[in-house]
């Protein structure tokens, strides 16, 4: 069904993606949805089944060879993150539940101890919920101010206010999204690390969309802290990652307190363990983090260019159809942005749509995509988010063109 | 189009969402309401005018998807000139045809004719849709308690 772009056999990735196969309503699955969450292959489903049939044992703890093996595949599993994120060293990647978490434990630890009145944390216009509301908590307990750099209409973060607001509000520290979950947009962040750090502030990159999209090389971006989700990039739920720079890591205090993150406990004081235990109080998800291993053990197996490739073709591809439907504008323009294509249409709703979609067997999100000031920026109280990988084709496209004449259709 | 699409966006719930009934701000209402979908951010004002226990006048402005919209304006409809407990009774009632839940009603309510709103059965088989298709029915009850905070469908 899939035609083959460049060097790219899409038919031989889709067979490693059992659940492409699922039949919904009648009709088979296109799955649209991968900003919320990508399918897993084959590879990640049966590391975690493994796991628990033959090596499941608590990590860093006995001495038995179960033990051993599970702490043996979970360290390696740290290494597989240190290498795909060229971090300088694994103790610098921290196995948290997700991007949320990460961002929250950056906050707490990092970013509270030090804010004081009147200082500010710089956000942007376009950010998730989970990027705004950690500094919200954080600003409104120290009296300091949470500022927001504004947008354009196309979606691109107008870089001038950006540096007008670093100078402008004492800003202490950054917080911004690498890629726009609503609208797609890449934003330029190594310019706009580069601008922080010239002001003395540090930088944490909301990863959570770009990880399964672009290379990320934290040395290279020069950011502080770089989060992002498993799920996101093919891996399980329930684990992501905090990769932050060794010497802040070391220099903040503990998020959580309780097993694995001590080095000697008395009823009176708590030595702390060294990095990477000290942030990862309590048993980890153990197979989580060995089946994000496996899951980048099977991007590096892909031919990185050709998926770069089609993607991009699909982004044009996609966008080029939407164009093609009367009706339906598209939100979120910016030159550079990954595969995906947020619209709405004046007189139908996004739910409706959704709705509509779904009963062609289309998966795609409708709503606010916990972004509402973006909402309210543009507008609109929804949209409906088409987010596309490298496992669809330009034959789906080709059937959402199809479906969204049939919504019009309904609604005539 | 399937059988349960058409069942969900017949020609009652179109013309509503179309052109929605009692799509006004009343002025003199006795207690009004706002309600709020957290799910797609829809929002809606139920406004209600209550003399001597019977619902006179319900009117509702706002935005959201067809089934909402439509829902909102059937309402307007069919609660007026009910009794408060008579209104009590048609969510209930209309409710348990959205879920399909087998709670029994109590033996001394009357069973109230649901009437035009069967015409919204067909979200039954939408479960990710019964939100949409109550959010004004709570904001209603919340205006009857004359509560002023708003009301959320989570």
């Amino acid at each position: 069904m899939s035609k083959i772009n460049s060097n790219l056999n899409v038919d031989s990735i889709r067979a490693q993606f059992p659940l492409l196969k699922e039949t919904i309503n009648g009709n088979p699955l296109i799955y649209f949805d991968n900003a919320a969450t990508t399918q897993k292959p084959n590879s990640v489903i049966d590391v975690i089944s493994n796991f628990y049939r033959h090596d499941n044992a608590n990590v860093h703890r006995a001495v038995h060879t179960l033990g051993a093996r599970a702490t043996l595949a979970f360290e390696e599993a740290r290494e597989k993150v240190q290498h795909f994120i060229h971090a300088k060293v694994p103790q610098e990647c921290l196995f948290v539940r997700g991007t949320t978490e990460g961002i929250n434990l950056v906050a707490q630890s990092f970013v509270a101890p030090r804010i004081e009145a009147g200082e500010g944390v710089l956000i942007t216009h376009m950010e998730h919920h989970s990027n705004i509301v950690p500094w919200q908590m954080v600003c409104r307990k120290a009296s300091a101010n949470l500022i927001v750099a504004p947008i354009s209409i196309e979606g691109d973060v107008l870089l001038d206010e950006f540096e007008k607001k670093l100078t402008e509000n004492d800003i202490k520290f950054v917080a911004i999204n690498y890629v726009s979950n609503a609208l797609g947009t890449i934003n330029p962040v190594k310019k706009m690390i580069k601008m922080a750090h010239d002001k003395g502030a540090l930088v944490l990159l909301d990863g959570a969309q770009a990880i399964a999209h672009l290379p990320v090389d934290v040395v290279d971006l020069d950011c502080d802290f770089y989060a992002f989700s498993s799920h996101k990039m093919y891996g399980p739920t329930g684990v992501g990652v905090l990769w932050g720079r060794e010497a802040l890591l070391n220099d903040m205090a503990p998020y959580q307190g309780g097993g694995e993150m001590i080095s000697s406990v008395t009823f009176e004081s708590t030595d702390y363990a060294a990095l990477p235990h000290k942030f990862e109080a309590g048993t980890p998800d153990i197979a989580g983090a060995i089946g994000l291993g496996v899951a980048i053990d099977f991007l590096k197996s892909l031919d990185m260019n050709a998926i770069a490739a089609h993607e991009a073709h699909l982004l044009d591809y996609a966008t080029a159809a939407l164009h093609s439907v009367k009706g339906f504008n598209i939100i979120g323009t910016a030159k550079h942005k990954v595969p995906v294509v947020s619209f709405v249409h004046g007189k139908i709703h996004a739910h409706d749509i959704g709705t509509i979609l779904d009963n062609e067997g289309i998966a795609v999100r409708s709503g606010h995509h916990c972004t509402m000031p973006l909402m309210d920026f543009y507008g609109v109280a929804a949209t409906t988010r088409v987010s596309l990988s490298f496992y669809n084709t330009e034959a789906e496209i080709d059937r959402l063109v199809y479906a969204l004449q049939k919504v019009e259709e309904v609604f005539a | 189009m399937s059988f349960d699409l058409r069942e969900l966006y017949q020609e009652m719930i179109i013309d509503h969402n179309r052109s929605p009934r009692n799509f006004y701000t009343m002025v003199d209402a006795t207690a009004a309401a706002n309600g709020f979908n957290q799910l797609c951010g829809d929002k809606l004002t139920v406004y209600v005018k209550i003399d001597l226990g019977i619902v006179q006048e319900v009117s509702f402005v706002g935005s959201g998807c067809a089934i909402s919209k439509a829902s909102a304006s059937l309402m307007t409809e069919a609660l007026q000139g009910k009794t408060i407990e008579e209104a009590h009774n048609l969510f209930k009632q209309f409710h348990t045809m959205l879920t399909g839940s087998d709670e029994k009603s109590d033996e001394h309510e009357t069973a109230i004719s649901l009437d035009k709103l069967t015409a919204l059965a067909g979200v039954r088989a939408y479960p990710a849709r019964v939100k949409c298709a109550t959010l004004a029915w709570h904001t209603f009850e919340a205006a009857l308690r004359h509560d002023h905070s708003p009301v959320s469908t989570e």
